[in-house]
């Protein structure tokens, strides 16, 4: 007897599985990127059924909103219809199939043999009293103050570092042309 | 209740899928997507953990590494642009400048 519970999971799974073998085959990179999109909202909605509200509004607004975004202005560089015509895989990519299968069996491996540590004190019920983004705030800002932090940094330095490699050199106009 | 077992399998798999594209497609832009299925991977797997464990340890860590991905995809995309105004190519085998 399969519980509603259970349905959900296997329609988000078989989503976000097919959804993202196809984008990581797929001829055109426009259509990889709007399918991984849809993924992304998939596992929101995966973040859901594990009770962690906040973390799927984070998904949605910086994976599907901001990052995906990004990567769709970046597509425009490429000549579609040269994508569209030459060929997409490596020439040896035998041995990546061989290597993808061998971190499948490992990881596969290491899940089943999971053993759950001794359950913490955040329990489903006390998060639903205080809500999980009252949680999550009162664990970050208060054991993980510092690591906050430093996750600011790194966002400043991300902004900056993006900017500098970006930006078009005005002194030296020149056109590499190595083959 | 759905044992911690399927979601960890299905980060696995869906894991094994990011490698796969990272390291059969040609193009950079769809490698660097595959790097983005492999955090996400990594997240529903920390995610899943921390709530079968009912601590918040594993949500806390997957909220930095949502906020490290995107300062990689800044970064990584950044990258990408300069390369291709020097290279004119976006595919990651026509790059053989260190072969000599």
């Amino acid at each position: 007897m399969i519980t509603l519970q259970q349905a959900i999971f296997a329609y988000l799974a078989i989503a976000i599985l097919g959804l993202s073998a196809a984008a990581v085959n797929l001829r055109n990179p426009v259509h990889s990127v709007l399918l991984v999109l849809l993924m992304f909202f998939h596992m929101a909605g995966m973040y859901l059924t594990l009770n962690a509200e906040f973390l799927a509004a984070v998904q949605i607004i910086v994976y599907a909103g901001a990052i995906l975004v990004l990567y769709l202005f970046v597509v425009f560089l490429v000549d579609l219809n040269l994508e569209l015509r030459i060929e997409r895989f490596v020439r040896n990519h035998a041995t990546g199939t061989v290597i993808t299968i061998g971190v499948l069996t490992v990881l596969t491996a290491a899940a089943i043999s999971f053993v759950p540590a001794p359950p913490g004190h955040w329990s489903i019920e006390m998060i639903r009293e205080i809500t999980h983004t009252r949680a999550i705030g009162a664990e970050i800002f208060s054991n993980y103050l510092l690591p906050f932090e430093i996750t600011g940094v790194i966002l400043l330095i991300a902004v900056v570092g993006a900017m500098v490699i970006a930006r078009k050199d005005k002194n030296e106009k020149r056109e590499v042309t190595r083959s | 209740m759905i044992p911690v077992t399927w979601y960890l399998i299905l980060a696995a798999c869906l894991f094994s899928i990011g490698v796969y594209g990272f390291l059969t497609r040609r193009n950079i832009i769809l490698m660097l997507l595959s790097i983005e299925l492999m955090l996400n991977a990594v997240n529903l797997n920390l995610v899943s953990m921390s709530h079968y464990i009912q601590g918040l340890r594993g949500q806390v860590l997957t909220f930095f590494i949502i906020a490290v991905a995107a300062a990689e995809a800044a970064i990584g995309l950044g990258i990408l642009i300069g390369l291709y105004r020097n290279h004119k190519t976006l595919h990651a085998d026509k790059m053989t400048i260190l072969k000599g």
